[in-house]
């Protein structure tokens, strides 16, 4: 059960294989689970991977936090059970209120597709504690809404609670305020990330190998609340 | 006026009709008459006119097609399991993996409307490889536009990087490559390609026939509104001419996420098997896509054309009958397999209904309402359109083009000088990095791109267990086309076999999109027969076969034709993507050219930047020796350390991607006249980087192969040293990264 990683497919996802290739290259069980089912199987955790669910009609990720599925993701999330949120799926934790803020359309107004230099600014996530706290890394970037936004406030808070995950390093690509890649809530169960983990697991066919600690992390975690 | 049905046909035979607005001459609107025995009905006529335009019947193009047939080795082609003529061509990579691929134009609505005109170029392309049967696994675009720094271009370019990452990342398909070309014929007429991949096993080949009387005939995926109503008549058949009215409405609307969902939608069904035919609506929507069904199945349909669900409800039957509204399939499946069908679109959020039934009456008809407004042989719509061989002539213009031979022009005399020719030609826009433009495209989505742009072809794996793939090159030189079309085509060809060959994979099938001027000048008709010839012949050569491909004809503005395009795409098969050769070299490699180096700089980039020349005969086409090369790349693989086709711009261009590629430079040795070693675009050639303890190994190689090997110094430091001057990479970059953000960013 410890193992066993749920992957969201809402119509419109795209990246949910290399979600669960990655799961398994970290040595975890994939599960594929359907937006339109209203009951989450026996899961430890779950990611919502990157595509354009609902062809990011009325706004990127509104539509899919509506989705059946998500209300007992919501529920087990506020419970504590892990939730990685990759690029579109950061955008629906989003418009879940499961983290603060929003994205918004990149600055420079073009979808961009890049090798992305980022820095793991927390290792105290579901997520992150394989890595070392400060380590950059290069995981693909690619999206056309990423610029994180949220009140000076709400920024101040996450920085003070050491709740920034990763940021850019570098020239900022997107927008984003404070560089920021990626944020936890505060128990540190769900991570929202712009960058693609998934798609740095195999120098082969990625980057870098860069991404593969995010699933490792969530396998470490697991076993260690067992 | 009223309904016009097959009964008012025949009352009122001689009603005056709008033919010629729909694109056909008198001869074809009296064979109509000859074919029905009667004058056609409105929807009728509506149905052979989109049907029997240029872009659906090849009507100028089809004498000339023949030969990619009928040139072929006596025991044929074993590796072709679907050859040309269905939706498009499917090739055997190996252990039960099968590949389709294809490349089509979408140039005429690109101009009119780019982003829409290359998102639903992307949206057409993806639905044919899906209509075989076959998971879409990638896509590319070869693109063409005008000058670079031209007003229009700015339009252009721009909307259709949009449109094509709009649509195609929302897909999910990842953009392995392509071309960017700038040209000033191509102002007023770019070229916008695209090319799409798919894969699938053996026994999950689906093909375009409607099989089996009393099976259903489903429309399925999005609603049909006006968009895109007479798009390959009225729009991609005649040229554009100053001050004509707009042609917007003739553009198709994409929707990216009902395309996703259509995708899936149609995987699941083929694969529960469910389906007895399908065929995808593009060009010519519903006229073509049942024609073309009944025409290659049972031979007889009925339709009940107002079932069709519309996203407008006054469309009148002949416009349903013409439009080209996207996103849509049409799929035969039996009575009993109906529910389950449904249920499969209803789980994927996809509307379908029974629009029709295949019968054996031998004639599609066509009701609306309970009134018979269609009624007519299903081939002679489809299948057995005019068949024109078209006057040709060749241009007067040619002998002085190719008496005007480069070697007039100066050249650099010093090292110096060859030098700032480098920084030039690397700046200039057809040399110039395009990741402005690639970065806009995803490269990654579904995990399996092992190579991608600026590398010298697409790879994909298709089995992740095995390690499988394909790569996947588009090439032309339009210049070369210019100053001979038949060994421009060749060439065309030879760069593109090589583009797959250096990568260690294996050619394998081609694929082409011939875009040209208007077939009604005899010129432009002789260019197009010329490179026809050539193209076939040269694959014969090569011994791979044409696959299947699109023509554009009517690429003009007035009386101005664009270059002959004859855009070739070679598909190569590798057993182990693992060990693929890229672009990029380490440090301590020794470098080698493999081939010989003539002065050739006819058609060059040397010619064109720096003298704007366009003359001589192209270089020397050697399909043997490209042939050897490949498989000198072949053998490489696991040991080749780097490869990389010398063309566009000569060695030196080829050295210095390689060097920005890596971050690591290079200690050269140039040999004879530095300018042609430089510079030179003689063909069969690469650059090849191995350890040096390897060095005896290639040599060897080469020597059995009959390849010539030179050897051209070590990969070392932070720039290139010629011997004399020395470029940094960091120089390079700067030359080469500045140019198209500057002028598009």
């Amino acid at each position: 059960m410890t193992s066993r990683i749920g992957v969201v497919t809402f119509p419109g996802s795209l990246d949910d294989r290399d979600a669960a290739r990655a799961i398994r290259a970290a040595g975890g069980d994939p599960i594929a689970l359907w937006h339109g089912d209203a009951d989450l199987p026996d899961v430890a955790a779950v990611i919502l991977p990157g595509g354009f669910s609902y062809g990011d009609y009325l706004r990127c990720g509104a539509i899919a936090r509506f989705a059946p599925i998500m209300e007992q993701i919501v529920a087990r999330a506020n419970d504590g059970m892990p939730v990685l949120g990759i690029c579109n799926g950061f955008q629906i934790l989003c418009e879940s209120h499961l983290l603060p803020g929003a994205l918004t359309r990149n600055d420079h107004l073009h979808f961009i597709c890049r090798d992305q230099k980022v820095r793991i600014e927390s290792t105290h996530t579901a997520w992150t504690a394989d890595f070392t706290a400060g380590q950059e890394i290069v995981i693909p970037l690619k999206n056309g809404e990423g610029g994180y936004i949220a009140d000076d406030a709400t920024l101040n808070m996450l920085e003070a609670e050491g709740r920034v995950v990763a940021t850019y390093v570098g020239p900022n690509p997107n927008g984003s305020r404070r560089a920021i890649a990626g944020i936890t809530n505060a128990r540190g169960n769900v991570v929202g990330l712009m960058p693609h983990p998934e798609h740095a697991i195999d120098a082969l066919t990625g980057p870098t190998t860069d991404g593969l600690p995010f699933f490792t992390s969530v396998l470490t975690s697991l076993l260690a609340s067992r | 006026m009223g309904l016009d049905t097959v009964s008012s046909a025949s009352a009122h035979p001689e009603s005056e009709q709008p033919f010629a607005e729909l694109g056909l001459k008198p001869d074809e609107y009296q064979s109509i008459r000859e074919i029905l025995g009667r004058r056609p009905t409105s929807s009728e006529l509506a149905m052979y006119s989109v049907m029997w335009s240029e872009h659906c019947s090849y009507k100028s193009s089809k004498v000339h097609l023949r030969q990619f047939g009928e040139k072929k080795p006596a025991e044929g082609w074993p590796q072709l399991l679907v050859g040309i003529g269905e939706n498009a061509g499917v090739v055997d990579i190996g252990d039960g993996w099968a590949v389709t691929f294809k490349v089509e134009s979408h140039n005429h609505p690109s101009y009119v409307e780019p982003y829409q005109g290359a998102a639903t170029g992307i949206g057409g392309i993806v639905r044919d490889i899906l209509s075989m049967g076959a998971r879409p696994i990638a896509v590319m675009d070869p693109l063409r536009f005008g000058p670079a720094d031209a007003p229009d271009t700015r339009r252009v370019l721009p909307g259709v990087i949009s449109g094509i990452g709009g649509y195609g990342n929302c897909l999910g398909l990842p953009n392995i490559g392509g071309e960017v070309v700038f040209d000033a014929s191509y102002l007023g007429n770019p070229l916008v390609n695209a090319l799409c991949i798919g894969a699938l096993r053996h026994d999950e080949i689906h093909l375009a026939s409607a099989k089996g009387i009393g099976n259903l005939v489903v429309l399925y995926g999005a609603r049909t509104g006006g968009d895109g109503i007479g798009g390959v008549s009225v729009l991609a058949s005649e040229t554009f001419s100053e001050g004509g009215p707009t042609k917007r409405p003739s553009v198709q609307v994409g929707d990216p996420f009902m395309e996703k969902l259509l995708i899936e939608c149609t995987l699941e069904v083929l694969h529960a098997g469910l389906v007895e035919g399908i065929q995808d609506l593009g060009g010519a929507g519903i006229s073509c896509a049942t024609s073309e069904l009944a025409s290659n199945g049972e031979g007889g349909m009925h339709v009940w054309l107002d079932r069709v669900l519309l996203r407008d409800p006054t469309l009148s039957p002949e416009e349903i009958l013409m439009s080209e509204s996207q996103e849509r399939m049409c799929a035969i499946v039996t009575p009993a397999d109906l529910d389950a069908f449904m249920a499969i679109c209803n789980k994927w959020e996809v509307e379908a209904v029974v629009i029709g039934e295949v019968n054996n009456s031998g004639r599609l008809t066509v009701e609306w309402h309970g009134e018979q407004i269609v009624d007519v042989p299903p081939r002679s719509v489809a299948h057995d359109g005019p068949v024109y061989s078209r006057p040709m002539q060749r241009p007067a213009y040619l002998d002085a083009l190719q008496a005007d031979a480069p070697d007039r022009l100066a050249r650099p005399a010093t090292a110096e000088e060859v030098r700032s020719t480098l920084l030039t030609l690397i700046a200039s826009p057809n040399l110039a990095s395009k990741s402005w433009i690639t970065d806009q495209y995803d490269r990654y989505v579904l995990g399996n791109t092992v190579l991608a742009q600026p590398e010298d072809s697409g790879m994909v794996r298709v089995d992740e267990v095995t390690g499988r793939g394909v790569a996947v090159s588009t090439d032309c030189n339009g210049r070369f086309a210019k100053l001979d079309p038949y060994n421009g085509a060749k060439l065309a060809l030879a760069e593109a076999y090589r583009n797959v060959g250096v990568t260690g994979a294996v050619p394998l099938a081609v694929t082409n999109c011939l875009n040209f001027g208007s077939p009604e000048d005899p010129e432009v008709m002789w260019q197009f027969a010329e490179a026809a010839r050539g193209l076939a012949d040269g694959c014969l050569e090569l011994n791979i076969p044409v696959t299947g491909g699109n023509v554009s004809f009517y690429n003009q503005t007035g009386t101005t034709a664009i270059l002959p395009t004859p855009v070739v795409g070679v598909l190569g098969v590798i057993e182990d993507v693992t060990k693929r050769t890229s672009i990029a070299w380490s440090d301590g490699d020794v470098i080698f050219q493999l081939g010989e180096t003539r002065d050739e700089f006819a058609g060059s980039e040397w010619a064109h930047v720096m003298h704007g020349h366009l003359g001589g005969l192209p270089p020397k086409v050697d399909l043997a020796a490209e042939i050897a090369l490949a498989s000198v790349c072949a053998d490489g693989l696991g040991w080749f350390h780097a490869a990389h086709d010398i063309s566009d711009g000569g060695l030196l261009i080829a050295l210095a991607e390689m060097a920005m590629r890596s971050g690591v430079g290079a200690q050269l040795e140039p040999t004879g006249d530095l300018f042609v070693w430089s510079f030179s675009e003689s063909t069969a050639r690469a650059v090849v980087s191995v350890a040096a303890e390897d060095a005896q190994r290639l040599t060897a190689l080469c020597a059995s192969q009959g390849v010539a090997l030179q050897r051209l110094g070590v990969v070392a430091g932070d720039r290139l040293d010629l011997g004399g001057p020395i470029v940094t990479i960091a120089e390079l970059r700067e030359a080469h990264e500045a140019t198209i953000p500057a002028l598009f960013g």
